[in-house]
């Protein structure tokens, strides 16, 4: 029913956790609803040479909810926001061989490392992006 | 779990040698059905080899062989529930039970009477059966019910009419597993001259039922939710006073002409000696099963905070609990639990992603009805099964809470409501 | 206790060896097909199984295949698909359409002395229905074991834009049976005709058409039938669908059968085989001879040893002549004393033999008076 690699994922996520979202660097997306039966709160912590050095996650959802989030942080790190802001839903989809019916858990990653790069740039402002 | 190895008595638990794990995946899913009792497969055997007649050939020995078979069981299964054997007929199952019972009724009587009082709880076969006599021109009340689950009296007694042709309340929920008061609801019914079915797949033979004494016109029986086979079911239907119906199958004529087609005689004997055994042994099962979902319940609740039992406390049947586990949603939860077989929501739309219409309907909201489990014990249940499914459901829903945003929220004093959440 | 020998194989058969195996361990296992733990995906994998061998049988795709509680169910669901068009049937279908049919307000077409189904009349009925029509005419008759022309019927049928059924419940497993070859929209299969359990059967479309349930819930057999699956008599279905395919012992049935009629003649009393003239199945015969009534010989002859039976089982026990016979055309005195003879894959020569042996002193005991219960019994 679950393909080995959400297995994986669920088993052993990687980046549990999360960083204080005032701290340097730290963008968050917090993306879904708990009436839809999944949420995601993503985090990126950007580098000094604005490469995103490390991510965690925290997921309220099924077993590819989990495995979506758990692998868009291990994607995202090393990263530019550029880089990051490229990953698309279908390739998380196809990665973790998602079934039609979960398809929308890899939408919500795509969603939580956008907002999470939103976040970012919100916080330290548009400057940033112009000067890239 | 495989039962009926021949050699293994019923409530044997199957271990494994010097570890303290009993045999893997535990079924905690006794609802959705329920393995078919070793003493009932040994029954049905013979009405498979040498008796394989046909019951309505009525000219030979094959035929008259089955047919007594048929007969037997006819009895037993209205021996349970204080019927006589003449108002039992047999069908595919509940759901076709469900169905004769109440288009049979509305239809018959569709000159004089045209309402149909029915509860937002029913199984899917009655609110879709219900549904579909609304497009035929039907009138459906659909009584709501309180938090614990129960209906109101009072509610049900004002919306019967003059043209009300049928109350169809369940007996025992299948998802929360409360029993409705079907004493009082078959009074009510009784005084105002409407017929009274109840969908009892989940009752009979768990909790004790007396169609007279109840007032029950007609009543709808699944074999294997007590320990009978899939493919059979029976709908009792009373003589005096008359109901009468409109079958939905015609042919043969068999069962009096209200359900045609060959019956299937080794699904009736089985479905009878489910029956008698429960009949014989629901008392002390009752007991034990009770003591094996105390043991449950507080195992869970003594180790988790946040956890909210779903129905009535009181009126309930022992096997079942179903049990909200706030902040982790159920399906990845279940997933977690992959030794312990339980269900998010009825087995019917647990492939769908919608929460449970039942929680729905208790009140309980979107949020906390996703992450609703169905605990469900039964006759094979052992202590060494209820004491794992503690230990690694209390071990998953505490990993899952430590990967929660939900949780941690909750933690943190931040009241999930007040957040502005995107649809999606 | 020995029942003697069993040639009434029209109105049940006994179950298969790879059927009871079948059976027996998904007996043995819990588990509902809806569930999506492991207990339930076992659940499903058995009805999955079966469904691909069922739908083999017949040469259709497993998804067009909807399980029901048997034939009888399968023949009211298919009826009940005919969305407003004229009903057609014919005179010699099963109770479970005819029954149906006539509620309905159906047109009944007509069959020959042969015991086929008279198309041209048919045809007639088509053009007077003053819409397209729901046709539904079966492939073999379960008294007579005519085949009938199903393949021309709906191929007139159809080019006149009606919607086909065929109840194949008795003709599957006895000959090749292919829903493409014959054309039509629905078919409806009982398994314990073919050696599976009873109280499945299931109604096979022939493409991507309707179905509008009878009984409704669940959302099972893609919302064409509600109610959990009944897994393990499903199982079994499938196990002697697979074994039913092969057609295996035919000829030998077909020549067993042939030589009953040919030592039935030999007796030199006036005998009608019905439907003698026309295809039929390999294993069935209906035969009137003399003056007894039905039930007087298949009394008898369960007496003697021997179980048969008069008309379809359905309606045994209720005293009336044949209608199927009557429909062919005979007088109520021939139609109510014919008696069917149907065998199947355990039956050999021994059994036509010691059958022939009762009849015979049958027809000794009686010859006074045929219809006095006592003398009758004593004699037998």
């Amino acid at each position: 029913m679950y393909s080995e690699k959400v297995v994986d994922h669920y088993e052993n996520p990687r980046n549990v956790g999360g960083f204080g979202k005032e701290e340097a660097g730290v963008g968050t997306g917090l993306v879904g609803a708990p009436a839809c039966g999944d949420v995601m709160k993503l985090q990126i912590k950007v580098g000094a040479d604005g490469r995103i050095e490390d991510a965690r996650f925290k997921t309220f959802g099924c077993g590819s909810a989990i495995a979506s989030s758990s692998l868009a942080t291990e994607w995202v790190k090393g990263k530019t926001l550029d880089e990051a802001e490229t990953i698309k839903n279908t390739e998380i989809a196809q990665f973790l061989s998602l079934p039609p019916v979960k398809i929308h858990c890899s939408v919500l990653a795509e969603d939580a490392i956008k907002a999470a790069i939103k976040d970012y740039r919100e916080k330290t402002g548009s400057a940033d992006k112009a000067a890239e | 779990m495989t039962i009926a190895n021949q050699n293994q008595k019923p409530t044997a638990a199957q271990t494994i040698p010097g570890a303290n794990v009993p045999k893997l995946p535990i079924y905690l899913d006794y609802q959705a059905t329920t393995p078919c009792d070793p003493r009932v497969v040994e029954v049905m055997l013979p009405y498979f080899t040498e008796k394989f007649g046909n019951p309505h050939s009525r000219n030979h020995q094959y035929g008259w062989d089955a047919e007594a078979g048929v007969e037997k069981a006819r009895a037993q299964i209205a021996s349970l529930i204080k019927a006589d054997e003449k108002e039992i007929i047999f069908t595919s199952g509940a759901t076709e039970s469900n169905n004769l019972a109440i288009k049979g009724v509305a239809h018959f009587y569709k000159e004089k009477k045209n309402h149909i009082i029915t509860t937002v709880t029913e199984h899917k076969c009655v609110l879709d059966s219900c549904r579909h006599l609304e497009l035929e021109g039907f009138e459906v009340t659909y009584l709501p019910v309180q938090q614990n689950g129960l209906i109101d009296l009072d509610v049900l007694r004002k919306a019967i009419t003059p043209k009300t042709a049928i109350v169809s309340i369940m007996a025992v929920n299948n998802e929360i597993g409360v029993i409705q008061p079907l004493a009082e609801i078959g009074k009510i019914c009784r005084e105002n001259h409407v017929f009274f079915h109840t969908d009892a797949a989940q009752a009979v033979g768990k909790i004790a039922i007396d169609v007279d004494a109840m007032n029950i016109d007609l009543l709808s029986i699944s074999g294997h939710k007590i320990y009978g086979p899939k493919g059979i079911g029976a709908l009792y239907v009373r003589r005096k006073p008359r109901v009468r119906l409109e079958a939905l199958i015609h042919g043969g004529g068999q069962e009096r002409g209200f359900r045609s087609g060959t019956l299937p005689t080794p699904l009736c004997v089985g479905l009878g000696e489910a029956c008698a055994i429960a009949e014989r042994e629901m008392g002390a099962e009752a007991v034990r099963l009770k003591k094996l979902s105390d043991r449950l319940y507080k195992g869970i609740t003594d180790k988790l905070e946040e956890v909210y039992l779903n129905g009535d406390a009181e009126h309930r049947i022992p096997g079942n609990l179903n049990i909200s586990f706030a902040h982790v949603e159920g399906e990845g939860l279940m997933m977690g639990i992959k030794d312990l077989c339980v269900s998010s929501g009825s087995a019917c739309t647990s492939a769908s992603l919608e929460p449970s219409y039942v929680l729905r309907a208790l009140g309980v909201e979107v949020e906390m009805a996703h992450t609703s489990l169905r605990l469900g014990i039964g006759r094979f249940t052992t202590e060494q099964e209820v004491d794992y499914a503690v230990e690694h459901l209390v071990q998953a829903v505490l990993r899952l809470r430590e990967m929660s945003p939900l949780w941690e929220m909750a933690q943190a004093g931040i009241d999930i409501k007040s957040i502005q959440w995107a649809e999606h | 206790m020995n029942r003697g020998i069993y040639m009434d194989w029209n109105a049940t058969a006994p179950l298969r060896p790879s059927a009871l195996a079948a059976m027996t361990a998904a007996l043995q296992e819990v588990g509902n097909p809806s569930s999506v733990h492991a207990f339930g995906r076992r659940a499903r994998a058995w009805v999955d199984h079966a469904r691909e061998a069922v739908t083999a049988l017949v040469g259709a795709k497993a998804p067009l295949v909807t399980f029901t509680s048997g034939g009888t169910e399968a023949n009211n669901l298919a009826l009940n698909t005919r969305y407003n068009r004229p009903l057609i049937v014919s005179a010699i279908e099963h109770e479970s359409v005819l029954r149906p049919a006539r509620l309905a307000g159906a047109q009944i077409a007509r069959v020959g002395r042969n015991g086929e189904v008279d198309v041209a009349h048919l045809n007639h009925l088509l053009d007077k229905a003053g819409a397209p029509a729901f046709v539904s005419v079966m492939l073999a008759n379960n008294e007579t074991g005519v085949i009938q022309p199903v393949a021309e019927i709906a191929h007139v049928a159809k080019a006149k834009g009606a919607v086909v059924h065929c109840d194949a419940t008795q003709a599957i497993g006895r000959i090749a049976v292919d829903i493409n070859e014959l054309g039509v929209d629905y078919l409806t299969m009982s398994a314990h005709k073919i050696g599976g359990p009873q109280g499945v059967g299931a109604l096979v479309l022939g493409g991507e058409l309707p179905v509008e349930p009878l009984v409704q819930g669940g959302g099972q057999e893609r919302n064409r039938r509600g109610g959990t699956e009944n897994v393990a008599a499903i199982a079994g279905f499938g196990a002697a669908a697979q074994d039913a395919a092969s057609l295996a012992d035919s000829s030998r049935i077909t020549a067993l059968r042939d030589l009953l009629e040919e030592k039935l003649v030999a007796f030199g009393l006036p005998l009608t085989v019905f439907g003698r003239s026309a295809a039929r199945l390999p294993n069935t015969t209906c035969f009137a001879s003399g003056t007894k009534t039905a039930e007087t010989l298949v009394m008898a002859l369960d007496l003697a040893g021997v179980a048969i039976s008069a008309g379809s089982a359905c309606s045994s026990g209720k005293v009336r002549p044949s209608h199927v016979i009557s429909a062919m055309g005979f007088d109520a005195a021939t139609a109510g004393s014919a008696i069917r003879v149907s065998l199947g894959w355990q039956n050999a020569q021994a059994d036509i033999d010691q059958f022939i042996a009762a009849w015979g002193r049958v027809q000794r005991a009686g010859l006074a008076r045929s219809d006095d219960a006592d003398s009758r019994i004593s004699a037998a």
